[in-house]
C-alpha cells in the first residue's frame, strides 16, 4: 500500500501472470521446499530405526496431521471462490498454492504411509486422494491447453449470439418454408422443432450429434423429387442454404460445448472423489485412534 | 374584440401547467397554449409504466400542482387533476407560429384558429417539441412526417423511415412487424453504424435486414423529396426510389429560431446555450416575455414547476417573493465569516471571482446550488498533490500558494484574488498535479466540474478566461524548472489551442517543422516507420509534450505522433521556446535528460526490431488494437487473457456478488486480438462520455480514478445511450438472495452470481416493491480494501486491470509480448 495524496492507493493487478507462474512460481517453491525437507528427514530418520517409520511414528503422525490438514484447507477452495469477500485476497494465488501443495501430497501422504499398503480404509484413503490428484493434474492440463481453443472457437461471438443465430435461422427457416408443399413442411419443421442444441452432458462431451434434427432434416430435404415449378425448386434451394448455415452454426456451438465441457469434466471425478476422500479419512483417523 | 389575457402560458409542460395552474389560483386571467391534444407532452410520450423520479430531493416543491416520484400514469392523471381543480383555462391544439407585438399588447399566433391576445407571455416550450426537419428539398411535402402513433395504420405502401437512432428504428420494425400490411419498408441513416441506438435494436433491424424484410441504407441522405418518390445519396452515388410515405426521426433540438424571433436573445451562438434572463426570467432583450423550464436550463421537472409558480408571482408585482432554493442557500452560506445576506453573498463572489463576472444574478443562483462556498484559514490544505478532483476553485478574497515541488513544500508559487486554480483536473480529467494551500486567510468557490462546463458554455468571457490560464498553468506545470508567468509570456503570446480528430497526426515523420506540442486533454500515440510499416513506440496522456526533439535541433521530425482519440493540443511556436531554452539552462537540462530517455526507448525498439522483428510487430499490433478499443481514453480498463481463461464466469458472478447481486461486466462480448480480450466492462475514461449529460449530475469521480454513479441517478438513461462502449445497463437490484452457506448446505436460492430471470421474478413478486430502474456501471469496487472483485475472484489471473501507459509500454516486448 502507497500512500499518495492523503488517501490510500488501493493494490492493483499489475503483473501479468497465470496462476501456475504466480509470484515467479512462489508456491512452486514452497511446495518442493516442503518434498525436500520431508523427504530428507525421512530418510535420515529412516536410517537410525530398524524399520522404517510408519504412521504410527512421530514423523508419521507429524506426516498424517500435515497432510489431513492440507488436504481439509485444499478442500476449502471450492468456498473461498463463490465467497466473495471485500478484503484484500487474490483467488488465484489460493488456486496457485492449492496446485501446488496439492501436488506436494503426493510426497507427504506417501512418506506418512510409510510404504505399507494393504486391502484396508486407509489405503482406501490414499488412493482416493491419489485420484483426486490425478484429476486435478488433467485439470492443470485442461486449463493450460483449452483456454486458448475455447477463444479461437468463439472468435468475438458470445454464448447468447450463437443461440439466438439458431433461432434466427429456425425463424427465417419458418418464412422461407412457406411456399413448401406437406412433405416438405413436415421436414422444415423437424429441424425447426426437434433439434436439440446441447444435450446431455455425455454428448457434449463427446460431440455425437449422429441423430441430429437438423442433420436428418436436410437428407431427407436432398432425397426429396424436383418441385415442379421454377418457384418451388427456389424455395427449396432457400431452405437448404438456411439448413445448412443452421449446422454450420450448431457445429460452432456445439464445439463450443464440447470444450467447454472438456474444461469441467475433470470436476465431475474431482469434486465428488474429494467428498468421499474426506470421508474415507474421517474413518482412516478414528479407526486408527479407535482400534490401533 | 377578443380578451386580452394577462398572461398567456405557452407550452403545458411541468413549468407551463404549474404556471397556469398558479394563474388560476391567483384569479388572474390566463391561457394555456398546448400544441398536442393533452397536457404535458414530453412525460406524455414516455413509455408506458415508466417511472418518473423527483429530484434533487432537498429542493422543495412550491407548486399548485401536486408532483411525486412515481409512474407516468399516475403523475399525468394528477396533474389532469389539478389544472382541472384550479380551473385553468386551457387551449389545446394551440401550435404557436409566431409573437409579435411588445409588453402589454402581445399577439400570438397560432397554425390554426384566431390569433391570441396577451400582456405578457410565459414561454415554457422545453426542447422537447421540436423534431429535427428535413431540409432537403421537398422535406415540406405532407407525406413527410415526424412521429407515428399506430404502425398498423398504413398497408401496402412504401415507406422510408429515416434516422437510425432507437425511434426511428423501433419505427421501421414497427412497420414490418405484420408482413400481412405487405409494406416495403426502407430504414435510411447517415452513418455507417448506429452508435446512439440500443444494441437489441439493432440486432434485430440488422436480423431483419439479412431475412429481407427490410432494406436499410447506411451513410445515405435524402437530396429530394417528391410527391411518390425519393432521392437518396448513398456512397455509390445518387438513387431515386419509389415512396409513398417518409417518417423522419432525426432527433429534435431547442426551438431557438422560433424563441429568437420572437426577440428572446440567447447568451451565446453555441448550440447549447439558453436565452439570457433577469433574476425574474424576464428576457433582457424582450420585455413582456418570460422564459422557464428546460428552455431556460433547468431540465428537471421539481426546477420547472417551482418557476412556473414565481414566474406567476413576479408578473403579479409581487418583487419580494423569496426564491424556492434561498433556505438551500442561506444553509450553503451559513458558517462563512461577513455576515453578508444570501444576494450580497452571490454580489460578492460574482464580482470579485473573474470567470463569474459575466453571469447573471438568476444564473449565480442556480450556479451556486451547484458549487460550494468555503473559508480557509492561513495554511490549510484546499487540495493535495494526487488527489482525484475534477472541480474548479475561484479565490474570492485572499490568495492560495502552489507547492510546485513535491519534494520541498518550501517552494511555491502565489495564486491571487480573482485568479482560479484547479482547472487542469477539468480539463484533462486527471489527478492534482500540486498540493495548494491558504496562503493567507481566504474564501473560495469550489465548482464540480459539470458547473464549470456549463459556465464555460453560457459564457464566453468564462471560456476564454479558463483557456487562458489552463494553457499559462499547463505550461508551467509541464515543465517547471522555476518558470514563472512572465519568463513564457513570449511564448504563451502564439500559443494556439488545436481539436484533434482521432487518427489525425499533429507531427509526420520527416516533415520539417518544430512546434512543440502540448496535450491538454485526450491521448497521443507515437509511430515510427521501421522496414516499411507503422511501429508503435510510445503513448502519450494529457499533460505531457511532444515534439521536442525537432524544436531543440532543428532536425526533421523523427516519428508521427497522431491522436488514439479525440484530443485538444496547444501548439507553442518554436523560435520563443529556443529563446526561453537560451534564458534558463535548467529547462534546457530538463528537456535534454527528457529527449534522452525518449530517444533511448525508440533506439531499444528500433534494435528490437532488428533482431525479434516478431516481437516487435506483436506489441505493435496489439497497441494498435488496444489504441482502436479506446483504451486511449481509458484511466483503468478490465483485459482478459484468453490464453488462462477457462470460462467459469467467476469475475462476473463475483462482480454480481459484490454489487447488490448485479454483473457490471459482460466477458464474452467485446472484441479480442491476440489473446487479448477486452470484455464489455467500464474503462474510466479519461473524459466520460457518460458524464456529458446527467441532469442531476450523479456520474463522478470517485478518490481511486473511477467513475461511478451516485444515488442521485434518476434513471433517465442519458448516460446509457452516452457511451460507446455499450458498459451502462438500465436495472433495478434483484432481491437478496439467501447466503452462501444455506445455498451449498440446504440448496437454497439461486447460488453466487447474478440470479435468473425467473428467480428474480419470483422472489421480487414476494417482496412486492416498486423500484425503478436505475443506470448500473462499474465502480471500480470503490471502498472495498481488496480492489476490484473481478480481478480477485479470477481462478487463473487471466483478468487484469490496467491503466493504459503502465500497459502500453516497452516492458511488454522485453516480456515477449504475450
Amino acid at each position: 500500500m502507497t500512500h499518495a495524496g492523503g488517501h490510500t492507493e488501493r493494490v492493483r493487478q499489475r503483473t501479468h501472470e497465470g496462476f501456475l507462474r504466480h509470484k515467479g512460481f512462489r508456491w512452486a517453491q514452497i511446495a518442493s521446499g516442503l518434498c525436500v525437507v520431508a523427504v530428507g528427514v525421512y530418510f535420515v530418520t529412516a536410517a537410525q530405526l530398524r524399520e522404517p517409520p510408519s504412521g504410527g511414528s512421530w514423523l508419521g503422525y507429524l506426516l498424517g496431521t500435515a497432510s489431513a490438514g492440507l488436504i481439509v484447507w485444499l478442500a476449502c477452495l471450492g468456498i473461498r471462490k463463490r465467497a466473495v469477500s471485500d478484503g484484500h485476497y487474490s483467488l488465484k494465488a489460493w488456486v496457485s498454492a492449492h496446485v501446488y501443495l496439492g501436488l506436494s501430497l503426493i510426497v507427504l501422504a506417501t512418506l506418512h504411509t510409510g510404504f505399507q499398503f494393504g486391502w484396508n480404509v486407509h489405503t482406501l484413503a490414499y488412493t482416493l486422494m491419489m485420484l483426486v490428484i490425478a484429476s486435478g493434474g488433467f485439470g492443470i492440463w485442461a486449463y493450460s491447453v483449452l483456454p486458448h481453443r475455447l477463444s479461437a472457437n468463439r472468435g468475438e461471438v458470445t454464448r447468447k449470439q450463437m443461440l439466438e443465430t439458431i433461432a434466427s435461422l429456425d425463424a427465417q427457416l419458418q418464412e422461407a418454408a412457406q411456399p413448401l408443399d406437406r412433405s416438405g413442411a413436415a421436414i422444415i419443421r423437424h429441424s425447426i422443432e426437434d433439434t436439440e442444441i446441447g444435450g446431455g452432458f455425455w454428448q457434449r462431451l463427446t460431440g455425437a450429434y449422429d441423430n441430429c434434427a437438423n442433420r436428418q432434416a436436410m437428407i431427407r430435404a436432398r432425397a426429396l423429387p424436383r418441385p415442379k415449378t421454377e418457384r418451388d425448386v427456389e424455395a427449396l434451394a432457400k431452405v437448404e442454404g438456411l439448413m445448412q448455415q443452421k449446422a454450420d452454426a450448431l457445429a460452432l456451438a456445439r464445439r463450443q460445448m464440447r470444450i467447454t465441457a472438456l474444461l469441467e469434466a475433470w470436476l465431475f471425478v474431482h469434486i465428488p472423489a474429494t467428498f468421499a476422500l474426506l470421508a474415507a479419512l474421517i474413518a482412516h483417523i478414528v479407526s486408527v485412534f479407535a482400534y490401533w | 374584440m377578443a380578451e386580452v389575457y394577462k398572461i398567456a402560458i405557452i407550452g403545458s409542460g411541468p413549468a407551463g401547467l404549474s404556471a397556469a395552474a398558479h394563474a388560476a389560483k391567483k384569479g388572474l386571467s390566463h391561457i394555456l397554449l398546448e400544441k398536442t391534444d393533452h397536457l404535458s407532452d414530453t412525460i406524455y410520450r414516455y413509455q408506458k409504466g415508466k417511472h418518473v423520479m423527483a429530484t434533487p430531493s432537498v429542493l422543495v416543491l412550491r407548486s399548485d400542482c401536486e408532483f411525486d416520484a412515481g409512474k407516468r400514469e399516475k403523475i399525468l392523471d394528477q396533474w389532469n387533476q389539478d389544472t382541472r381543480a384550479a380551473g385553468v383555462n386551457v387551449k389545446f391544439n394551440a401550435d404557436v407560429k409566431a409573437i409579435t407585438g411588445e409588453k402589454g399588447a402581445f399577439t400570438i399566433e397560432l397554425k390554426k384558429g384566431d390569433p391570441v391576445q396577451a400582456e405578457t407571455i410565459v414561454l415554457a416550450v422545453g426542447t422537447q417539441g421540436n423534431p429535427n426537419l428535413m431540409r432537403c428539398d421537398g422535406g415540406n411535402l405532407p407525406h413527410v412526417q415526424y412521429q407515428l402513433d399506430d404502425p398498423g395504420e398504413y398497408t401496402d405502401e412504401h415507406i422510408f423511415v429515416i434516422g437510425g437512432g432507437d425511434a426511428g428504428i423501433e419505427n421501421a420494425m414497427g412497420l414490418i412487424a405484420d408482413a400481412g400490411q405487405n409494406n416495403t419498408v426502407t430504414l435510411l441513416n447517415r452513418g455507417a453504424d448506429f452508435p446512439t441506438a440500443k444494441k437489441p435494436n439493432v440486432d434485430g433491424l440488422l436480423a431483419a435486414r439479412d431475412a429481407g424484410r427490410i432494406s436499410v441504407l447506411t451513410e445515405s441522405n435524402t437530396s429530394l423529396v417528391e410527391p411518390g418518390w425519393i432521392t437518396v445519396d448513398t456512397p455509390q452515388g445518387s438513387s431515386r426510389y419509389k415512396c409513398d410515405r417518409i417518417i423522419a426521426r432525426m432527433g429534435a433540438a431547442p426551438p431557438r429560431a422560433f424563441v429568437e424571433s420572437a426577440g428572446v436573445a440567447f447568451a451565446s451562438p453555441d448550440r447549447t446555450a439558453f436565452p439570457t434572463l433577469s433574476p425574474t426570467f424576464e428576457s433582457t432583450t424582450k420585455p413582456g416575455i418570460y422564459v422557464i423550464g428546460a428552455l431556460a436550463g433547468y431540465p428537471l421537472i421539481k426546477h420547472c414547476m417551482n418557476q412556473g409558480y414565481d414566474v406567476v408571482e413576479y408578473i403579479s408585482g409581487n418583487t419580494s417573493l423569496e426564491a424556492a432554493d434561498e433556505p438551500l442557500l442561506k444553509d450553503k452560506l451559513k458558517g462563512l465569516p461577513g455576515n453578508r445576506s444570501v444576494a450580497e453573498w452571490l454580489e460578492f463572489l460574482r464580482s470579485h471571482v473573474e470567470i463569474l463576472n459575466g453571469l447573471s444574478p438568476l444564473q449565480m443562483r442556480e450556479f451556486l446550488l451547484d458549487s460550494e462556498v468555503r473559508a480557509y484559514n492561513s495554511g490549510d490544505a484546499i487540495f493535495i498533490r494526487n488527489e482525484q478532483g475534477s472541480s474548479v476553485f475561484g479565490i474570492a478574497s485572499g490568495s492560495v500558494k502552489v507547492e510546485v515541488d513535491p519534494t520541498n513544500p518550501a517552494i511555491t508559487v502565489p495564486i491571487g484574488e480573482s485568479s482560479i486554480f484547479g482547472e487542469v483536473g477539468l480539463i484533462s480529467g486527471r489527478r492534482r498535479g500540486a498540493t495548494i494551500r491558504a496562503a493567507e486567510p481566504c474564501i473560495c468557490v469550489e465548482i464540480p466540474r459539470m458547473a464549470a462546463l456549463k459556465l464555460m458554455s453560457q459564457v464566453p468571457e468564462a471560456r476564454e478566461t479558463v483557456n487562458r490560464i489552463t494553457t499559462e498553468r499547463q505550461v508551467l506545470q509541464i515543465f517547471k524548472s522555476g518558470l514563472t508567468p512572465a519568463d513564457i509570456r513570449e511564448v504563451l503570446a502564439g500559443a494556439e489551442v488545436k481539436d484533434v480528430k482521432p487518427g489525425e497526426a499533429i507531427i509526420s515523420e520527416g516533415d520539417i517543422s518544430d512546434d512543440l506540442y502540448i496535450i491538454r486533454s485526450g491521448s497521443m500515440i507515437v509511430e515510427k516507420t521501421l522496414g516499411g510499416k507503422p511501429v508503435f513506440m510510445s503513448y502519450v496522456p494529457a499533460g505531457s509534450y511532444s515534439g521536442e526533439m525537432a524544436m531543440i535541433e532543428r532536425s526533421p521530425r523523427v516519428a508521427t505522433v497522431k491522436a488514439a482519440i479525440r484530443s485538444t493540443v496547444v501548439k507553442l511556436p518554436a523560435e520563443p521556446f529556443r529563446e526561453l531554452l537560451k534564458r534558463k539552462p535548467e529547462l534546457d537540462k530538463r528537456m535534454r535528460g527528457e529527449m534522452k530517455a525518449r530517444r533511448e526507448i525508440n533506439e531499444f525498439i528500433e534494435s528490437q526490431q532488428d533482431k525479434f522483428g516478431g516481437a516487435v510487430d506483436m506489441y505493435s499490433s496489439v497497441a494498435n488494437f488496444l489504441i482502436k478499443q479506446g483504451i486511449g481514453e481509458a484511466t483503468d480498463v478490465l483485459l482478459i487473457d484468453e490464453s488462462l481463461c477457462v470460462g467459469c464466469d467467476n469475475c462476473e458472478k463475483a462482480c454480481a456478488d459484490s454489487h447488490d447481486g448485479l454483473s457490471r461486466l459482460n466477458r464474452e462480448a467485446g472484441t479480442t486480438f491476440a489473446d487479448i480480450h477486452v470484455p464489455t466492462s467500464c474503462r474510466h475514461c479519461e473524459h466520460p462520455h457518460c458524464m456529458s449529460d446527467c441532469p442531476p449530475n450523479a456520474i463522478r469521480r470517485g478518490p481511486d480514478g473511477e467513475v461511478f454513479i451516485s444515488d442521485a441517478c434518476i434513471g433517465c438513461g442519458n448516460c446509457q445511450r452516452a457511451c460507446p462502449y455499450g458498459v451502462i445497463q438500465m436495472d433495478k437490484p434483484p432481491p437478496p438472495k439467501p447466503s452462501l452457506f444455506k445455498w451449498m448446505l440446504f440448496g437454497m436460492g439461486p447460488g453466487p452470481g447474478q440470479p435468473d430471470y425467473e428467480w428474480r421474478k419470483k422472489a421480487g413478486a414476494k417482496q412486492n416493491t416498486e423500484s425503478p430502474k436505475l443506470a448500473i456501471k462499474c465502480d471500480m469496487c470503490s471502498g472495498k480494501s481488496g480492489g476490484p472483485a473481478c480481478v480477485r475472484a479470477c481462478p487463473t489471473g487471466a483478468a487484469i486491470r490496467v491503466s493504459p501507459d503502465a500497459f502500453l509500454s516497452v516492458a511488454r516486448i522485453e516480456g515477449g509480448a504475450g
